[in-house]
């Protein structure tokens, strides 16, 4: 069993939590992902990793109440027990010295990019950081991010804060001011990665996104998570979560994305939560 | 007195009804007719059944003494072979092992081995099964990675002999396949939780949530215990490799059985993992596992569920036992017919599935005459979902995570004569050793592999 030990409310349906899992915080690296079930009637639902501490065997993830299971694990307070939590899981980001790197992260997708940024920044990257939210209060760890970037930004797309508009506004001008960007991270919403994926393509600019499909095991055993990479089937549990943006089928990724959408409404109605 | 020369017929649960549920099909056999069964075994002198069997059980031991109505001791001679008496009496394919041999084949049917073995673990688990006794502790201790039947067998054996036994397990429940793979219906999952239960018994502890290579990786497990035990089986699904494979309502045959039976979709939403099948099924593929997908579709609620196979009956791989139910609940076999394409609509969900037809040419590697495509033949077929039960192959996990540990064409670990990988005190059996084959199989390579580590740890200082 894995207790919480700290809840946040990040915004009206995204949550923080933390969760004691020494096996876990021990191995966890920017990029992973890790695999809960709340109860014994419980699905299995992937979430990447937002941070770790290893002295405390600490884990601490963000979702957004979208389904069932999220919107269940949101009404847990701290001491109540997740029934499993396994990881990490997935192919660690590939760290190092680039130099310039852009990273960009949409709505929930700021979570896992985080420890990414952070650890960029340690490695000697110039940092340049990219949030987008549809208003500000959807925006996430801000002063964390700022923290490790070097050049920071936000965009939000009713102006609330920051620039009104979106985040591949603010990468198209990094672009023509001719930053020297080697490297981007593209985390968020799949429209969001396939947005920015087209505009740096143009460009040949390397783009790493983080896909989360649906999944049940996450050791490569069932497949749900295939995605179309290259042209070739990939799982983003065993193979991923990250790929190159630019061999990435989005649209077959939103499509199977929905697979479940109408069993998940009727489960919420079922269990009166609203959707 | 003449020997009857067909087996007691085993009562089962009716086509019509047990379509609509998950009900265990075969009802087992009372206790008088296994004894009356038990005595059609003549006892003959060279025993091919036993020399037949994966695990080495004293076939003709166990039946003498159920035969003259020693049913404790039955089962102890059994169970002194095989740590899952109640699973192998159901999955094993009886037909190419012991019965396969069995002398009185030569006068008609062979003694029901499968359905004895199947009666005296489901008898004394109703009892209350016997503590087993603990050998007296060698103070070495192994890891063992998997919970599949492989592992558990492998486990079960070293706890008997005094070790000290851990096993990782990557998922949230015990038994590997015989929990995520093969149905309710065929393997109740209250009877895989016993057979575990008996193995713990032993001594034997199960870490779940452990993802080996991931979590904790080999060297690490290495550094503790005196061996290690890899048993993570051939859980990466195979494709048909055909336009249209991502569509929304194409499965492989892992995820659409994981689903409805580890994840129990079939009570949702009262279980929260959703799975639906519409009203027509297709399954691709002719082994067991394509006929579980073929046969779960039905109690899921599809109307008509399809076998689509590329060959004729006699190639198909699955048991008897399987085709034969799978016939008799009304499962439409398209033979000779092979996919080429699904179709999809314009919200990206399966409708058709494009196929061809073909004809069978000259034997192939494997020995079954090639399937060759007719031209002009295609035609399409209405489905709602598509299950592609094609193979699995070794999982890569493990593997990948230690460059040490060497792989073979397939992706199964190489092991020499002693199931030792090439890592020294690193062992491997099942699937993830010889690529995708059966429980039993797995079974005995556990078994083997347990004596190779015996011998192994005892000849080296405790960790």
């Amino acid at each position: 069993m894995y207790p919480i030990m700290e809840k946040k409310k990040l915004s009206e349906n995204v949550k923080l939590m933390k969760i004691e899992a020494p096996q876990v915080a021990k191995k966890a690296k920017a990029g992973q992902f890790i695999i809960l079930r709340i109860d014994e009637k419980g699905e299995r639902i992937p979430l990447t990793i937002t941070d770790f501490d290893r002295d405390k065997g600490t884990v601490t993830i963000i979702f957004m109440e979208v389904g069932k299971t999220t919107k269940q694990l949101g009404t847990l307070a701290i001491g109540d027990k997740l029934l499993n939590f396994v990881g990490p899981l997935g192919l660690p980001s590939d760290i190092e010295n680039y130099g310039t790197v852009v990273c960009i992260g949409g709505g929930v997708g700021t979570a896992p990019l985080y420890p990414i940024i952070r650890e960029l920044k340690k490695v000697g990257n110039h940092v340049i950081s990219i949030l987008g939210a549809r208003n500000k209060s959807l925006l996430m760890l801000e002063e964390e991010i700022k923290e490790y970037s070097d050049e920071f930004f936000i965009t939000t797309d009713d102006g609330s804060k920051g620039h009104k508009g979106f985040v591949s506004d603010v990468l198209q001008k990094l672009i023509d001011d001719g930053k020297d960007i080697k490297i981007v991270w593209a985390i968020g919403p799949v429209i969001m990665m396939k947005v920015v994926a087209n505009l740096t393509k143009k460009y040949d600019l390397k783009t790493i996104v983080s896909l989360n499909p649906i999944m049940v095991d996450g050791t490569g055993m069932c497949g749900g998570c295939r995605v179309t990479v290259d042209g070739k089937i990939k799982f983003a549990c065993v193979h991923g979560p990250e790929f190159d943006g630019h061999k990435v089928d989005f649209d077959n990724l939103m499509l199977r994305n929905r697979r479940f959408m109408k069993e998940e409404e009727h489960a919420c109605k079922i269990a009166g939560v609203k959707i | 007195m003449a020997v009857k020369k067909e087996k007691h017929p085993m009562p089962e649960q009716d086509p019509k009804e047990r379509i609509k549920n998950f009900n265990e099909v075969p009802y087992g056999y009372s206790k008088e007719t296994a004894i009356e069964e038990a005595k059609r075994c003549i006892q003959c002198k060279n025993r091919p059944c036993t020399k037949a069997c994966p695990v080495e059980v004293d076939i003709p031991d166990f039946i003498k003494e159920l035969a003259a109505g020693n049913i404790d001791k039955a089962v102890e001679v059994l169970k002194s072979k095989t740590a899952l008496p109640a699973v192998c009496g159901r999955v094993c394919p009886y037909e190419n092992q012991c019965e396969g041999k069995c002398t009185l084949l030569k006068l008609g049917e062979p003694v029901g081995i499968g359905r004895l073995e199947r009666f005296l673990a489901d008898y004394e688990r109703k009892k209350g099964v016997k503590k087993p006794k603990k050998a007296k502790p060698t103070g070495k201790k192994v890891a063992v990675v998997g919970a599949g039947p492989a592992g558990l067998t492998c486990a079960g054996d070293l706890a008997k002999m005094g070790h000290g036994i851990v096993v990782y397990e990557a998922l949230h429940a015990p038994g590997g396949v015989l929990m995520y793979g093969i149905p309710e219906f065929r393997l109740p999952k209250e009877i895989v939780h016993a057979e575990v239960d008996f193995i713990k018994s032993l001594g034997v502890e199960i870490r779940y949530d452990m993802v080996v290579g991931k979590t904790i990786t080999v060297q690490e497990l290495l550094d503790e215990y005196d061996s290690v035990f890899i048993g993570t089986g051939a859980g990466l699904p195979n494709w048909l490799n055909i336009p249209g494979e991502s569509l929304d309502g194409v499965y492989s045959a892992n995820e659409f059985l994981t689903r409805v039976n580890m994840m129990k979709a079939y009570d949702f939403p009262h279980h929260c993992t959703p799975c639906t099948v519409g009203n027509v099924a297709a399954t691709f593929g002719a082994g067991n596992v394509a006929m579980d997908c073929a046969r779960t579709a039905l109690r899921m609620g599809a109307k008509k569920s399809y076998i689509i196979y590329r060959r004729t009956e006699k190639e198909m791989p699955a048991r008897n036992e399987e085709i034969h139910h799978a016939k008799e609940e009304g499962i439409i076999f398209k033979l000779l017919t092979s996919p080429v394409e699904f179709i999809g609509d314009d919200k990206g969900k399966i409708k058709a599935v494009k196929c061809i037809e073909m004809k069978l040419g000259e034997p192939d590697d494997s020995g079954r005459r090639r399937p060759i495509p007719i031209p002009d033949s295609k035609f399409s077929i209405e489905i709602d979902t598509a299950l592609v039960a094609i193979g699995q192959s070794p999982n890569p996990l493990v593997p990948q995570s230690m460059k040490e540990l060497v792989t073979e064409k397939w992706g199964n670990l190489k092991v020499d004569e002693n199931s030792q990988t090439t890592v020294p005190g690193v062992f491997a059996g099942g699937d993830i050793a010889t690529g995708a084959a059966t429980v039993i199989l797995a079974m005995g390579a556990g078994k083997r592999s347990a004596r190779s580590i015996n011998k192994f740890i005892m000849s080296k200082k405790s960790k």
